[in-house]
């Protein structure tokens, strides 16, 4: 932001050079070559670099080393862009207590290539495999139980997520795919802390997403489960409504009849 | 009987006060007939509604049998508002609900509507009895003082003193051995030095150099594998859970003990000292500890204090290093009891 102040033509100088090279990426991707590569490839860092100069260097720096209103980004790795990217939460819409998530600037391939570009810089968590995702024959009770001694101090063992301190609160996990709920698990986002494979192995992991979708999948046969947020929303729900209906039968047993 | 009660005074009439005028709070107004006591026809219409509660309750409780026993266990069935639900359990319930809401639906509607409608004033009776009925147990009170001879008998009454002061005593020494006293169970853990720390719930030994900053795990001492469920294995785990954090050891301010840490990482009591929840909603960006029972927040890149809530303890901290493999090991037990409060703590 102070850049964009100070120097006006050195952002536009950057945009344009973003504009210029994000062309001639889409024009490599037009020809028909169709470059399918999961390796990072040198023209991906380089498209990369472009998207993230333009979309954000003003708060995590020209070279991602971090500013007074962003952190640097210098060994985050692939898996914190890709869950900050995907899921909307970056760019930040506003500065405020957390990021918030909301639908994604970017598409897949523009997230890959900044995400790319940022695991250049120094080495952090990559993002999961589809082999590593893979829920198949994950011990679900082992999972239940790393869920509710790891996870659900901030996420609720109903998943829904609850209020942290100083305003900020964990989000539900209902609606998450395991490669977000991965992501988080390795890069520590916000005020989450990190369980990294080598203290929280990948099958340990496997375990808690089969555990997260079994909680998603849940048919919650109980009727409305009123937020699942425990005594509050049920105690709310049987002052107003239950006392409400007593309340109405006592009426009608003391009124006068015609 | 039937028309008195517009004679009588509607307050205020007692203890030699008259009222000279005003309006009463509840004016009882004229009598005002039901439908059912000039139409013979609403009567019988009133008496049809509330035999057809009766029927509609009878029905009901029938039904409730019937779809306990027919209505499938498995099925599910969606409810506007309500959701989806156990088709049995809703159909059970809400036709026996219904049976049973009917009766007294039923009963208040019949009294309501056909049963005679009255108004009757009943005077408050005085709560002290009668002075003949007071007198009549003063003396029978006194009669039974010289009879049973209680002033002569100077020994039985003083045994008898004797007896009724004692009988209380038994309680004191039957309730003292409800169950063995704490002793020190309460300031000790079966932290000690050199006990490998292992991660909850898989018992994993952990290696200083796998945690990275902002990592955090929830531990337990390796030695808690030992101990059986008999032996209270339980408490020895509520006791001794603790959590590891890993700091940029240039954010640590301060902490309970010179050294402390093993390279950044630091090991607290998972037990919060106001009421004792286990406690690992750490947020990694502030160091803040939160209990979600009571929101006692504790910062642990400060000795663990007490930065909000009702606690009034810090976080104990056990003191770590490594073993010669490079696992984490604690120093030492802790130096002071973890969890709540208790008496004889000072």
């Amino acid at each position: 932001m102070a850049l964009s102040r100070k120097h006006p033509a050195v952002l536009a100088t950057v945009i344009g050079v973003a504009l210029g090279t994000m062309g001639a990426a889409y024009a490599a991707i037009d020809s028909g070559t169709k470059p399918k590569t999961v390796m990072a490839s040198q023209t991906q860092v380089e498209e990369g670099k472009a998207l993230y100069l333009e979309g954000c260097s003003s708060c995590h720096g020209l070279a991602a080393q971090g500013s007074e209103v962003g952190p640097s980004l210098i060994g985050v790795g692939a898996a914190a862009v890709d869950f900050q990217v995907s899921t909307g939460r970056m760019p930040l819409a506003a500065p405020g207590i957390q990021a918030e998530p909301k639908p994604s600037s970017y598409d897949e391939n523009e997230i890959a290539a900044m995400a790319a570009y940022i695991a250049s810089l120094g080495p952090g968590p990559a993002i999961p495999t589809a082999e590593m995702l893979d829920t198949t024959g994950a011990d679900l009770a082992l999972g239940g139980e790393l869920f509710r001694t790891n996870c659900a101090q901030c996420h609720s063992v109903s998943g829904r997520g609850g209020a942290l301190s100083e305003g900020g609160a964990a989000p539900s996990l209902l609606g998450s795919s395991p490669k977000v709920i991965y992501e988080a698990m390795v890069a520590g986002p916000a005020n989450m802390p990190v369980f990294s494979d080598s203290v929280l192995p990948v099958e340990d992991k496997q375990a808690i997403l089969a555990y997260i979708e079994e909680l998603q999948a849940n048919k919650n046969p109980g009727g409305n489960g009123l937020g699942r947020l425990g005594p509050v929303t049920e105690g709310l729900f049987v002052w107003v409504a239950g006392l409400g209906i007593l309340l109405g039968v006592a009426i009608w047993i003391g009124a006068k009849a015609k | 009987m039937s028309h008195e009660h517009n004679s009588v005074e509607p307050y205020g009439a007692k203890d030699g006060v008259d009222v000279v005028s005003g309006v009463p709070v509840f004016p009882m107004g004229e009598h005002q007939l039901r439908k059912a006591d000039l139409d013979p026809k609403a009567a019988k219409r009133a008496e049809i509604q509330v035999a057809s509660m009766f029927g509609i309750s009878a029905l009901s409780i029938l039904g409730s049998i019937i779809s306990y026993i027919k209505v499938p266990n498995e099925s599910l069935i969606s409810v506007p508002v309500i959701g989806t639900v156990n088709a049995n359990h809703v159909s059970v319930g809400t036709l026996f609900g219904l049976g049973i809401f009917l009766i007294g639906a039923g009963a208040i509607h019949w009294a309501k509507k056909l049963m005679p409608d009255e108004e009757v004033v009943q005077e408050r009776h005085p709560l002290t009895s009668e002075k003949s009925e007071r007198d009549e147990v003063a003396e029978i009170f006194k009669r039974g003082k010289a009879e049973s001879g209680i002033s002569e008998y100077k020994i039985i009454r003083r045994t008898l003193l004797g007896a009724l002061s004692l009988f209380p005593l038994p309680l004191l020494v039957f309730l003292r051995d409800l169950g063995p006293m704490p002793g020190t169970r309460l300031r000790e853990t079966i932290w000690e030095e050199g006990i490998h720390i292992v991660t909850d719930a898989t018992y994993r030994k952990i290696k200083a150099a796998d945690i990275q900053i902002g990592g955090l795990i929830n531990a337990v001492p390796e030695n808690l594998l030992e101990v059986e469920h008999e032996d209270e294995n339980l408490n020895e785990r509520g006791k001794a859970s603790i959590i590891l954090v890993r700091l940029d050891p240039a954010d640590i301010v301060s902490q309970q003990g010179e050294g402390w840490d093993y390279e950044g990482i630091v090991a607290y009591s998972k037990i919060c000292t106001h009421v004792g929840c286990p406690i690992s909603l750490y947020q990694q960006r502030t160091h803040h500890l939160l209990c979600p029972c009571h929101q006692s927040t504790f910062d642990l890149s400060d000795s663990g204090n007490v930065v909000f809530g009702p606690a009034a303890r810090r976080m104990p901290q056990l003191p770590i290093t490594v073993d010669s493999e490079g696992y984490l090991v604690a120093k030492s037990g802790f130096q002071e009891p973890v969890g709540p409060s208790f008496w004889e703590r000072g």
